[in-house]
This record gives structure tokens, C-alpha cells and sequence, in this order.
């Protein structure tokens, strides 16, 4: 969990504010006691200790991103192992690969998978449904809104929620390499804060910017599976029983 | 921690589609962003180029509509349809302001918002679409608050403030957008028993103004349109409350339209940083030439009750 200390020496969960539905990250985050800030500018960026990447148009986001000034910056942030999560067209950009995106569309590549956009078809096609999750004790209340699917996932990446598609395929959409988690839907919009809780598990409590620690984190995203003392879940009772994560 | 398998959880449980958090849901990704009017698939390809984050697709802008007079109607569903085969952004599409019918042809087609629009010749002068009858998510226009209330209580997913489309002057968005905005202050400000005659003043339901006074906003995103020609107008509309901004005539009546939509997207993101509204502003070219909103000869915003 991010405690930042009265000296700062944790820095504030961002949120990548440039388009969609940042707002109700930010106040789910703020419901969960964590200092949380809009991410517009490199400057703002530098100040933070994992970033949210949220839903909203991924052909935009790509866009603004550029010429914000942040795509190098975040790159570099991802490659030392910045902690990430990112809901739907979140998981597009953090996506190493677009399978349908335009041509002109940056990959963050943050996470070793292959996406398909608007997979489940237009807005029509837009579901809820209750979910069940690796890690997670009861359904997680899903709103799937023209989302994307996983249709590949590299080694050591972990996948943890599933559904079938109207083809009868079966498909991940909630997947976490290191820490790095995604899901195709919106746990921002359904109010349930526990894929958060989980995300914020996954950042280290004392997290510097030395170098030292930014190259820790690297190894450590290479190998996911191996344990880090620096995971342990000290609130089990309120994030409820998070066996992968 | 236990280990995973590594597979995951699938899920097959019941799914259900057109409730009201997937309609306003998808609003809801579309903030902080520009949906763009757009005539052709070529234009619609422009406007996604450009970051727009959805398109409405449509036979003629507003500033044509207005120029050419007659009835204007649903667009040709084979227009829609190429372009909606030619961008991967959500697109929206127009029905007459209670014409049902259109509506249906248009979530036929799959297009992803319907706006029932003003700024078509209304086909009911007495009653709105009963928008709960529909998968599809209905963006509605509203010049007060509580037009806008109505609308959410037939529906609506989405509001837009109706500025004075195809003018290019922004006076009338920043007048209903103030208005919508202001009132909502106002109730965040009333005692439990002030809100009943606010329900009555505003001839909209008590519940839905009671929600406001509770959160503080509407209970459906707030977008504007109607006039907004330059990225400072973006900028001012969203500074005034907007969460998104609709630009009709203003991009393709501009003279160098991939620059002008280019320009309103950073503008919307970067709103409250002057200087990158400033540096995209720069150089532009020719706004859309516009006539002064109180001179026009049809009031499109006194269209819906």
C-alpha cells in the first residue's frame, strides 16, 4: 500500500489525465485514503510512485501522450518498473502489441500481451456482468464498455480473469506481469475498489528514486514469479483474499 | 500469497447490455475529449486522425443545414454505415427530436450514441423519444436545467448544453452551459424542503433534483455544443464546467480543418494551461466565419421543451 509519509518520501499515486474517465479513478483512490494526482505533464509525472492508466479513447490517449511530451518519460518510467494499472484503453496502450489499433498508435509495451480493440463489438454489444477473478474471494462486478480482449499472452504474464466471447472463444481480460496489472473493463465505474486494493499491493511501500531500487524493480518485472518481501499485504481483512496478486 | 495456475478465472455468467451504467458508461470515457460532425467517411478519417474521440456522422453540417433550409432528417444509413466502416471510434448519429422511428433505424445499424437533435426538424412537438425503450445510450440537448432533467428522466445518458449550432459564436454555449451549471449550485445550496418547489420550478422529476443537491452534478455526463469554432472557445467551455466538448461546423468550415481539429483536441486536454492553448492557437488559419448567434433567422436551441 502507498503511504506517503509527511516527508514525502513516497510519492502520490498518479493518473494519466489527458482523456476518459480519470475522475473516477482519482476518487476511488481518494476513497481508499491514497494521495492521488492528475498526470497532464513530464513534470507531474516525476513526482509519482505508480500511475493509473485509465479507460477513454486509445487512439486519443496515443496522441496526446506524444505531444504532451510524456510518451519518452513513460517509457523510461515503465522500463524501471514503474507500478501500473490500466482499465481498458489503459490495457490497450500498456499493451505491447495492437492487433487492430492504427498504424500510428504508440505500444507502451509495459505488459507482454496482444490486444484486440472494440472486441465484444459496438456499444450495442457494452455489458455488465459479475466476474470472477483469481485472487479475489466473490465476483467482481464488471462494466465492459466496447472493450478489448487478450489474445496473447507472453511468458510470465499471469492471467487471472477470463470470459467467453459470442464466438465461443475464450479470452483473458484481467492479466498482471510483475507489477504491471490490467483489465479490459472498468473497476473505476462499478464502485468495487478491490482490483485497486490489488494494484496498490503491488507497489512497494518505500519506493525511491534511487537508481539502486529503479534497477531492483527492473530484475524484478523480468521475473515475476519471484517473491519480494516488499509484496506482503499488511490489510488482508479489507483487500480481501488476493492469491495471485 | 498462493500460487496461481496462471490461467485464471472464466467467466460465463449472465451478461446484461443497454443498462444505465453501460449507457452513461461509455460518456463517461468520452470526457475531456472532442466529438467532431462529420460528413464523409474521408472527413470522419480527418477527425480520428486528428484525436477526436468519437465522430457524429451526419448528411450536412449545422451551418448547411441552416443555410439550405427545408427538412432536415435522419443522414442517408448508408452514409452512416461507411462511416462507421471507416474509423474505430464510437460513432453517433441524429434522429428528429421524437421521431422514435429514426431512432430504431439508427440502433439498427449499430451506431454507438443517438443524439435526438434540435438541430433537425423536430418530428413531435409535444413529446421526446422514450429513450429507456433502447440498447443504444441518447445523448439529448438542454438549455436550462431543467429540460436537462427531463431529458435524463426519458433516458438521456448524456446532456450537452445546445449553444446556437452552425453560428460559430459561442455566446449562447456558454449561456446554457452557465445556466445548467448555476442552477445545480444553487440546489447544492437548498434545505431538503427548498427542493420540491425547485422540482416544480423546474417542471422535472424531485428525485433527479434531489440527486444533485446529494452529488453536487448532474447525474449524466455534461458536454457542450453549439458554436464553438477555436481551441480558446474549447478551452473557455471547459474552464465554465463542460466534461467534453462537441464541435460541428467549426472544424470543417475552418480553412485548414485537420489543424483546427488538431488544435480543439489539445486545447480540451490542456485547458487550464494557457500556454499550450496559446501554442496551439498559433497560426491557425480562418476560423469558420459564423454569424452573430442573435441574428439568426431560426433558433435551433428553441427547438425541445
Amino acid at each position: 500500500m502507498v503511504r506517503p509519509g509527511p516527508t514525502g518520501e513516497v510519492g502520490p499515486v498518479g493518473v494519466l489525465a489527458l482523456q476518459g474517465d480519470f475522475r473516477e479513478h482519482l476518487s476511488l483512490l481518494a476513497s481508499l485514503g491514497v494521495a492521488a494526482i492528475p498526470v497532464r505533464l513530464p513534470s507531474q509525472l516525476e513526482q509519482v510512485s505508480a500511475l493509473v492508466v485509465p479507460g477513454g479513447e486509445s487512439t486519443t490517449i496515443s496522441l496526446l501522450l506524444e505531444s504532451s511530451g510524456l510518451l519518452g518519460p513513460l517509457r523510461e518510467r515503465l522500463r524501471l518498473g514503474l507500478p501500473t494499472l490500466g482499465t481498458c484503453a489503459g490495457m490497450i496502450l500498456l499493451a505491447e502489441e495492437v492487433l487492430d489499433g492504427r498504424p500510428d498508435q504508440h505500444c507502451l509495451g509495459a505488459i507482454d500481451i496482444s490486444v484486440r480493440r472494440n472486441a465484444f463489438g459496438r456499444q450495442r454489444e457494452s455489458f455488465e456482468a459479475d466476474l470472477a477473478v483469481d485472487g479475489l474471494r466473490a465476483p467482481l462486478h464488471a462494466v465492459f464498455i466496447r472493450a478489448p480482449v487478450v489474445e496473447r499472452v507472453g511468458d510470465g504474464v499471469e492471467v487471472l480473469a477470463s470470459v467467453v466471447l459470442p464466438d465461443g472463444g475464450e479470452k483473458p481480460v484481467v492479466c498482471r506481469q510483475g507489477n504491471v496489472l490490467v483489465c479490459s473493463f472498468h473497476p473505476e465505474l462499478a464502485g468495487d475498489p478491490r482490483l485497486h486494493e490489488a494494484f496498490l499491493g503491488l507497489v512497494p511501500e518505500k519506493l525511491s528514486a534511487d537508481k539502486e531500487t529503479a534497477e531492483k524493480l527492473s530484475a524484478d518485472k523480468e521475473r515475476p514469479d519471484k517473491e519480494r518481501p516488499d509484496k506482503e499485504r499488511p490489510d488482508k481483512e479489507r483487500t480481501g483474499n488476493v492469491r495471485a496478486l | 500469497m498462493t500460487e496461481s495456475d496462471g490461467q485464471g478465472s472464466t467467466t460465463s455468467s449472465p451478461r446484461t447490455t443497454g443498462t444505465g451504467m453501460v449507457k452513461r458508461g461509455l460518456a463517461t470515457q468520452l470526457r475531456g475529449g472532442v466529438i467532431m460532425d462529420v460528413v464523409t467517411p474521408e472527413q470522419a478519417k480527418v477527425a480520428e486522425d486528428a484525436g477526436a474521440v468519437a465522430v457524429m456522422a451526419l448528411e450536412r453540417v449545422p451551418a448547411d443545414i441552416r443555410r439550405d433550409g427545408g427538412v432536415a432528417r435522419m443522414s442517408d444509413p448508408a452514409l452512416i454505415e461507411a462511416i462507421m466502416a471507416a474509423v474505430s471510434v464510437p460513432v453517433m448519429a441524429k434522429a428528429r427530436i421524437g421521431h422514435y422511428s429514426e431512432a430504431k433505424v439508427l440502433e439498427a445499424l449499430g451506431v454507438d450514441y443517438i443524439d435526438e437533435s434540435e438541430v433537425l426538424t423536430p418530428a413531435d412537438d409535444e413529446h421526446h423519444i422514450d429513450k429507456w425503450r433502447f440498447t443504444i445510450p441518447f445523448v439529448c440537448g438542454a438549455n436550462d436545467l431543467g429540460e436537462a432533467l427531463r431529458r435524463i428522466s426519458e433516458g438521456a445518458a448524456m446532456i450537452r448544453s445546445k449553444g446556437e449550432a452552425g453560428t460559430g459564436d459561442v455566446k449562447e454555449a456558454v449561456r446554457h452551459l452557465r445556466h445548467i451549471l448555476g442552477d445545480i449550485r444553487k440546489i447544492g445550496q437548498c434545505e431538503s424542503s427548498e427542493l420540491y418547489s425547485w422540482a416544480k420550478e423546474l417542471r422535472a422529476p424531485v428525485e433527479l433534483v434531489r440527486e444533485i443537491a446529494e452529488t453536487g452534478e448532474l447525474p449524466v455526463p455534461l458536454f457542450c455544443a453549439g458554436g464553438i469554432a477555436t481551441p480558446a472557445d474549447a478551452a473557455l467551455v471547459m474552464e465554465i464546467g463542460a466534461q467534453a466538448v462537441f464541435v460541428g461546423s467549426g472544424i470543417f468550415k475552418s480553412t485548414d480543418p485537420p489543424r483546427f481539429a488538431r488544435a480543439i483536441v489539445e486545447a480540451t486536454t490542456h485547458y487550464s494551461d494557457y500556454s499550450i492553448v496559446s501554442k496551439v492557437s498559433r497560426g491557425l488559419g480562418g476560423a469558420m466565419r459564423g454569424e452573430e448567434a442573435g441574428s439568426v433567422a431560426t433558433k435551433l436551441s428553441e427547438r425541445g421543451w
